[in-house]
């Protein structure tokens, strides 16, 4: 049960079931979704979806760091990095699941 | 960009589909992934990234305003590492 993993093919199966369109476009939907969000992203606009969380694009400064298999200098270029902060509901939902488990 | 300006441009690229299709879809899509983080599975979405549970260990914790220590239990908490596709895109379509 523990450690299963939803992939794809999980998520077009329950677009089919739940919306009840044709397969073929349950998968064009899902690749579309992510698509948009990964648009936005990259033209640095954060995603918001109520209930489930925000992605959030923030730039990094360069900085010096370290191979840490060789413990050699490297220098890190400035880059964008995609945070995701979990809405509160999709935290309780994983907390109050925990509480389930223990109690 | 919000959940109805996601639809919104869903709809551009999927004039054949109704727009109460579509909304049902989005709201499908990340109900689906929070009942699979509750369960504590895992999300993967190849390109895009991966959805985890991490567990964080119950801990003395301190109320910055009063200095009183109070215990923090255990919890989970969702985690999301983004695919090698977004990091890239993100970045200008670099290389990282």
């Amino acid at each position: 049960m523990a450690n299963a993993t939803l992939t794809r093919v999980g998520l077009i199966d329950a677009l089919v079931k739940e919306v009840g369109l044709a397969r073929p476009d349950c998968a064009l939907l899902l690749e579309s979704v992510f698509e948009e969000i990964t648009t936005a992203l990259a033209a640095k606009d954060d995603v918001k979806l109520a209930r489930f969380g925000g992605f959030h694009v923030r730039d990094k400064r360069p900085r010096v760091g370290r191979n840490p298999k060789t413990g050699e200098t490297a220098a890190i270029k400035a880059r964008r990095v995609v945070t995701f902060r979990p809405s509160h509901i999709l935290r309780a939902r994983l907390g109050d699941a925990a509480a389930m488990a223990e109690g | 960009m919000l959940r109805s300006e996601l639809v919104t441009a869903l709809a551009a690229r999927h004039p054949d589909l109704r727009s109460s299709d579509l909304e049902r879809a989005v709201d499908v899509i990340f109900e689906e992934i929070s009942r699979a983080m509750e369960k504590g599975d895992r999300v993967e979405l190849r390109g895009f990234g991966a959805f985890s549970v991490r567990e964080r260990e119950a801990r003395e914790g301190r109320n910055p305003r009063t200095g009183k220590s109070v215990s923090i239990d255990a919890k989970r908490v969702p985690f999301f590492r983004p695919g090698k596709e977004l990091r890239e895109r993100v970045n200008g379509g670099a290389a990282d």
